[in-house]
This record gives structure tokens, sequence and C-alpha cells, in this order.
């Protein structure tokens, strides 16, 4: 499968203070990365760096895409969704067609193919009847899903999603991460979450991002090799009877 | 009254206030919803006591303080929108800062200025029935431009003022049309300046499209019901300062808080009786099951 994008000792950060330090990273068509690490370790700034909003104080970010010849179309972006101003006065499907933003010139309307793609789009993951709804209807899973329509309706190369299991309820989840999966056919994946048990159901690899990145090349990831990748975090598995696997501690 | 009322129209004074209300509503109407949308009220009245630095200069180099307050005001909008993003000043502090800047170098410059400053008052608290022609020409071509520039990139004010981060994703040009709008804000400040003065402004940008977002969660639909509530605000206080001789700016406000309250009052009755129907169809499905 070709490669899309390419990190090359990426170091960046805010401010002058260093956030990442010398990322190397290849993502190819077929992946499924889950990245997981602590909280301020860097995971959204990687997701930044890749999406142009933050320039690298080092190295270089290289996009391979002959098919639409600008990086941007090629890649769909789902924020964490606190992100966004949930009064702002817009319609579901105008969130939805804004994903259309840069193959539109400045001026253009939008075609009835573009509005129809849009609708099936809502169709598919079951929230066609919110159309006309203004966002701040919404509960947090139909939020995500609105905006996972609008990261993949210009049908990107690279889908990147940031926390997208906060505000969700384990229902929502499972289905959620079955329509990645399904994606996943057509279009490489990184998904950043603090949930390491859920997500390494679903991806292929792990990155462990805690200002460096550690590759790890399969789902399954132990206690042991989180700790070598310095990356303090707890895994929680699922089985049978849900349980926490907690942090070897003495008491 | 209704014959008082068209004799008023006879008077060029009155009908050139009314022509400004009606500009000025599609002005504020328009950019109001801007800034309402984007919770830009604070930075709005920032720009707008910035405005009075511009007033002060015109009176100080005897030109027409209008025009020094457009210069004026747009540089303290560009400026604050360029140093919240690379000076790493926070904006509000900023915005603090401009207010209080704009204010003093105002007061300054007429404090300098030689002899007795005419028409102060009417700067601050607007003076509707003096608008001259010259104002009207000035606000008529605002009005062209402000309408023109909504109409043709309306979808991409939209997306990005919705959510800029992800329009950069898609290499909109974020930065430019902020500029621009932030610079439209700026001088419908200004040349609204006549209607309601420096102090009492902001009202006409946020009074009459908080009443259509009671209303409507669409930007479109606001935009269009913001103007002729605007206008109706502008009518009527303009009618009663007239028949009971009181200042119109203050009126248009109160005429303006007085409609809010009424909105406020309907929009949670019509939300009481949307509960109650649905309350008594779930009621009804229940009783058949």
């Amino acid at each position: 499968m070709s490669r899309i994008v390419e990190l090359k000792n990426v170091s960046a950060g805010y401010a002058g203070e260093i956030v990442l330090e010398d990322i190397n990273i290849d993502i190819f068509g077929n992946d499924f990365i889950g990245i997981i690490g602590p909280n301020g370790g860097g995971k959204t700034t990687l997701l930044k760096v890749i999406l142009g909003l933050i320039k690298p104080y080092k190295g270089t970010v290289r996009f391979h895409d002959d098919r639409h010849g600008k990086s941007s179309d090629s890649v769909g972006y789902l924020p964490q969704i606190n992100q966004i101003d949930q009064r702002f006065p817009i319609s579901v499907i105008d969130v939805v067609l804004s994903g259309l933003m840069s193959k539109e010139g400045l001026f253009s309307r939008y075609s009835g193919k573009q509005k129809k793609h849009a609708e099936d789009l809502l169709n598919q993951l079951g929230i066609f009847n919110l159309k006309k709804k203004n966002i701040g209807q919404l509960s947090g899973g139909q939020l995500q899903r609105v905006y996972l329509c609008r990261a993949i309706i210009s049908s990107p190369h690279l889908l990147m999603l940031d926390e997208p299991n906060t505000f969700v309820d384990t229902k929502f989840e499972t289905d959620f991460y079955e329509i990645l999966k399904k994606l996943n056919k057509e279009m490489a994946i990184i998904v950043v979450s603090h949930d390491v048990g859920t997500i390494s159901w679903y991806v292929k690899t792990i990155a462990c991002v805690n200002r460096n990145l550690h590759y790890h090349p399969s789902n399954h990831i132990t206690q042991e090799q989180l700790a070598s990748y310095n990356c303090p975090i707890q895994i929680i598995t699922h089985g049978d009877v849900p349980h926490t696997v907690l942090e070897i501690h003495k008491h | 009254m209704t014959d008082t009322f068209f004799e008023l129209l006879n008077y060029k004074f009155f009908s050139n206030a009314l022509l400004a209300s009606l500009l000025t509503s599609i002005n504020c109407g328009i950019i109001g919803s801007y800034i309402v949308s984007r919770r830009l009220v604070f930075i709005s009245g920032g720009i707008t006591h910035a405005s009075f630095g511009g007033i002060g200069l015109g009176y100080f180099f005897g030109f027409n303080p209008i025009i020094s307050a457009v210069v004026f005001s747009v540089f303290s909008a560009l400026g604050i929108e360029f140093l919240s993003k690379k000076a790493e000043v926070r904006e509000d502090s900023l915005i603090g800062i401009f207010w209080s800047f704009g204010m003093a170098a105002g007061i300054l410059f007429i404090s300098l200025t030689p002899g007795y400053a005419p028409n102060l008052m009417g700067y601050l608290f607007g003076s509707l029935l003096t608008v001259t022609s010259h104002d009207l020409a000035m606000m008529t071509g605002l009005a062209v431009i402000v309408t023109s520039f909504f109409l043709l990139f309306y979808k991409i004010i939209l997306f990005i003022s919705f959510d800029q981060e992800y329009a950069k994703t898609h290499n909109a040009p974020v930065q430019l049309i902020n500029y621009v709008l932030i610079s439209l804000v700026a001088v419908t400040i200004v040349l609204s300046i006549k209607v309601a003065g420096i102090i009492l402004i902001i009202s006409l940008l946020t009074i009459p499209q908080t009443i259509a977002n009671l209303f409507t969660k669409d930007f479109k639909i606001m935009i269009f019901l913001s103007i002729p509530l605007a206008f109706l605000g502008a009518f009527a206080g303009l009618l009663l300062s007239y028949f009971l001789n009181i200042p119109s700016g203050a009126t248009i406000i109160m005429a303006l808080v007085f409609a809010f309250i009424i909105a406020k009052l309907l929009s949670m009755i019509i939300t009481r009786l949307k509960i109650r129907k649905a309350v008594s169809l779930s009621g009804k499905d229940s009783g058949k099951i």
C-alpha cells in the first residue's frame, strides 16, 4: 500500500516550548493507528502538525499524494468536540457540507450532487432525521457523527480523530469504531485516545506519544512495553467481566 | 397622528433620519449577526470606544471627525486582531487597552482644541435628526459593500466563523476574511454613530440579533430578521423621541430593550405550549397502548 504522509525528525511545540521531539513516522494507505499517551504528552499537537496547523520547529512533514495535489483535500479531521462553539447558529447539513470547503471556490453554491452526498452520509450514520437541526440541539454522540460526516465527505486518504470517545456511551463507542473499521478499507485512520483497551480492539498498530514517539507494530500492548516506551498510562482490558487492570502499586 | 407623520416626511431632516435608520438597520443587522454569532460583542464595544480617539483627532485638525474615526477604529480593530494572534497578549486584555486608549486620546485632543467643541454630545449619544446627505451617501456605500460581501462570500463566512481551525485545515483564507470582517465591523460602528452615538451603538449590533436568535438558530434567517427588527426599533424610537421631545438615541435603545423583553416572554410562552403539546401527545399514545 502506498505511503501517504512521512514525518522526518519533526520537533514541534508552542511558544518556544518543545512538546514533540524528533518524531519519525510513515503513514500508509491502509494503516489504522491508535495514538495513546498521557495528557500533555503531545497527541493533539502531533495531529495538528500533520494537519499543518502547527509549523514544526525542525524536520519535515511530507505528503505523497497525486490524487488531489493539495494536501488539505486528502486529510479528514475530527477535532475534540468541546473545541467548537456548540451554540453557533448553523444546521447539521451545513456543517457536513463545510467539509467540502477546499474543493469549492469561494463563491460557488453547493450542487445537488454534493447535497445528495451529504444526505447519504447522514443516512449511513443514522442521523438523517437531524439534517435541519441546529447543532446546539444534538447530544455528544450525535455531534461526533456529524463531525465524522464532515471529515469524510471529501473522501480523504487519511482520517484523523481526536478523542472521539469522550462524551459518548459505550454502545455508541462500539458502533463508532465499527464505522471506522469499514472506513479503513478506503482510507488510513489515526485515532487519538486515552482508552487503550477499547482502541486496541480495532486499531492495527499503536503509537505511544509522550514527547517522543514509540511505534508499536501490533495492536496488543502490555504494561511492561508501555513502561519501556516511557508511556505512563493505565491499560483497561475488556473481558467477560468488566474490570480495570491497574498499574502495579504497593498497599 | 398619521397626518402629522406624513407632514413630517416633508421635512428634509425627518426623511433623512428615516433613511439613515433604514441604512443603519441593514448594516447593523448583517454585521451584528456576525458579531453575536461569533461572540464578538466585547471587541465591538472596544472598537466603538476606541473610535472616539478619531473623533478627537478630527476636531483637533479640523476635518470631518467621522472620517478620522473610521481610520482610527479600523486600525484599532486590526490592531486587536493582529496583536492577540501574534503578540501573545490575551484578546480581552488588549480590548481593554484599546478601549481606554481611544477614549483618552479623544478627550486629550478635544481639550487641546481651542474653543468650544460643537456637536460633541451628538457623537456620544447620537443625533439622528442632524443626518446630512453626506452621511447618507457614506451609509449607502457601506450598505452596498456589506450586502454584496455577505452575498458573495456567505458560505465561507459561515464556515470560517463556525470553526476557524477546521477551515484552516482546508486552506481557507481564514486570516484574510477575519481582517476584512473586523474592518467592516469597525466601519459599520463609526457610520452608525449618528443614529445611536458611541455610548449606545452596541445596542443596534446586539439587541435585534439576540431577539432574532430567540426564534431562529440559522445564521441566514438571523440576518433577515435582524434588519426589520432594528428598523422597527429605530423607527419607533424616532417617532417617540420627536413627539415626546426626548433624545432619539436613548429612545431607540429603550424601544429595542422593550421589544427584547416582549420577545423573550413570547418565546417562553411558545416553548411552554410546545412542551404541553408534546406531553399531551405522548399521554395519548400511551393511552392507546
